[in-house]
């Protein structure tokens, strides 16, 4: 697979996002502090969000080229994208959530269920649902479209510890079960040294370094928000 | 003499007012939900007219919105003449004037609802539902209309009230002929003036009792959508 950003520029307040970056590991991560712009970058791919400039390809097809005039619709990307709000249809049961997207059989609903261990939550109203039983089920929803990406925007925060590791293993088993590769936005090192395999790492908008997690993070360090460069690699 | 001392007459003029204020609002709803969305969600040139047009009504003395309805709809109106010529029939002074009336004086009501129904569904919600391959129809059809479902109910509630209420307008453009355009309102003020006290008390009575029932229903389906 391979998401692939040129040239991508939109306004964001305080300063413009910049991106220029390729994604082709099974998990990339977007790492950065609150404010970087790491959502922004999401809903650009997911066509939310329209670049000023610059294109947005996935496996080839163009999905943004702004100089040519084209934003092609969210419907037609193939992106799964699991947001920070919640925002599965309230008044929809679990099961109708899951099976929202048009081409979600039910078997791939019960393979997913199973994965995601919510078979015993299917016929429950989403209000009744606890935080964490919500972003399992809005990560089963947008796996069930079939994305060719996955777009995760920090699934893992406001959940507390025991509740964090439940998800992640959770979302590790959809990384081994389902071929699905991942654009994981998070500020936390530990979640991306656990699940991505490479990382961009976003300030003020920007690349400002990119590789390997073990590359990027100095695992020695405390666990925190800091960046701490390995070395003095420039960014690219 | 039928059931609460209701002639028949009386009960010709509830069941008339009951049927052309659901006639009204049924002729309303796809339009006045319509105009709410666009209101909620769309933005375009002429926007604020529309607004004020569609809450003029809700200002205006309805005694002058009949006015302007018997102008608009009488014989030589451009409405009355549009309808003389494709139906060969009048508009004013006929039931026909009644739905016009109440539609007119309805309208904005829905309009309100609607839009602030459909302004509280988070467009966050739509988007979503299109990055899971939903068109433009389904994402309305299974999101946001569900979600608006409530308010708008509760519009339709308030201009059907509004509509078995209908007096200012619907005495101008449709009169109050008995048997012919008599509703519960314009019937009411016409026995008190003929000093038929007791007749007038009779659909009072009735009034109460619609106004009762479908305020009664309204409240127990919106308690049962509340989850």
């Amino acid at each position: 697979m391979s998401l692939v950003l040129e040239g991508v520029r939109a306004p964001l307040g305080p300063f413009t996002l910049a991106v220029d970056a390729a994604a082709t590991a099974r998990v990339t991560a977007v790492f950065g502090p609150s404010g970087a712009g790491k959502t922004s970058l999401l809903e650009i791919v997911a066509g939310l969000r329209r670049p000023a400039e610059g294109r947005v390809v996935l496996n080839g097809r163009m999905l943004d080229d702004a100089a040519a005039g084209l934003h092609l619709s969210p419907r037609l990307r193939r992106v799964g994208y699991v947001s920070q709000d919640d925002t599965l249809f309230p008044h929809l049961p679990v099961d109708r959530n899951l099976g929202y997207a048009r081409g979600a059989s039910p078997a791939a609903l019960a393979r997913v269920a199973d994965v995601l261990e919510l078979p015993p939550l299917l016929h429950r109203m989403p209000g009744s649902l606890s935080g964490g039983e919500r972003r399992r089920v809005a990560l089963g929803r947008a796996l069930l479209a079939s994305p060719e990406i996955l777009l995760l925007d920090e699934p893992l925060t406001g959940l507390d510890a025991p509740l964090k590791e439940r998800v992640l293993a959770h979302l590790l088993r959809i990384r081994g079960e389902f071929a699905v590769p991942m654009l994981y936005v998070s500020h936390s090192p530990d979640e991306v040294i656990a699940l991505a395999d490479r990382v961009l790492v976003v300030e003020r908008g920007s690349i400002a370094l990119q590789g390997a997690p073990g590359e990027v993070f100095e695992r020695s360090a405390e666990p925190g928000y800091t960046v701490r460069p390995h070395g003095t690699s420039a960014p690219d | 003499m039928g059931a609460f001392g209701l002639t028949l007459e009386d009960v010709g003029i509830l069941w008339f007012t009951v049927r052309v204020a659901l006639l009204a609002v049924a002729l309303l709803v796809v339009p006045g939900v319509a105009l709410g969305w666009l209101l909620a969600r769309k933005d375009f040139r002429g926007k604020a007219l529309v607004e004020t047009l569609a809450a003029l009504p809700l200002v205006m003395p309805p005694v002058a919105t009949g006015l302007l309805l018997l102008k608009l709809l009488g014989r030589r109106g451009p409405f009355g003449r549009l309808w003389q010529s494709l139906f060969a029939a009048d508009l004013a002074f006929t039931w026909r004037a009644v739905v016009a009336a109440m539609m007119v004086m309805s309208l904005p009501l829905l309009v309100r609802s609607a839009r602030v129904a459909f302004e509280e569904v988070s467009p966050r919600l739509e988007a979503i539902a299109r990055t899971l391959g939903a068109g433009e129809a389904r994402v309305f059809g299974t999101v946001t209309l569900p979600l608006a479902m409530r308010g708008i109910v509760a519009g339709l509630l308030l201009a059907f009230a509004r509509a078995l209420g209908e007096f200012g307008a619907t005495i101008l453009v449709a009169g109050n002929i008995p048997g012919r355009t008599t509703t519960l309102a314009t019937g009411i003020y016409g026995y008190v003036q003929l000093g038929q006290d007791d007749r007038a008390f009779r659909l009072l009575a009735a009034s109460v009792a619609i106004a009762f029932f479908a305020v009664l229903l309204g409240e127990t389906w919106l308690r049962r959508r509340r989850r």
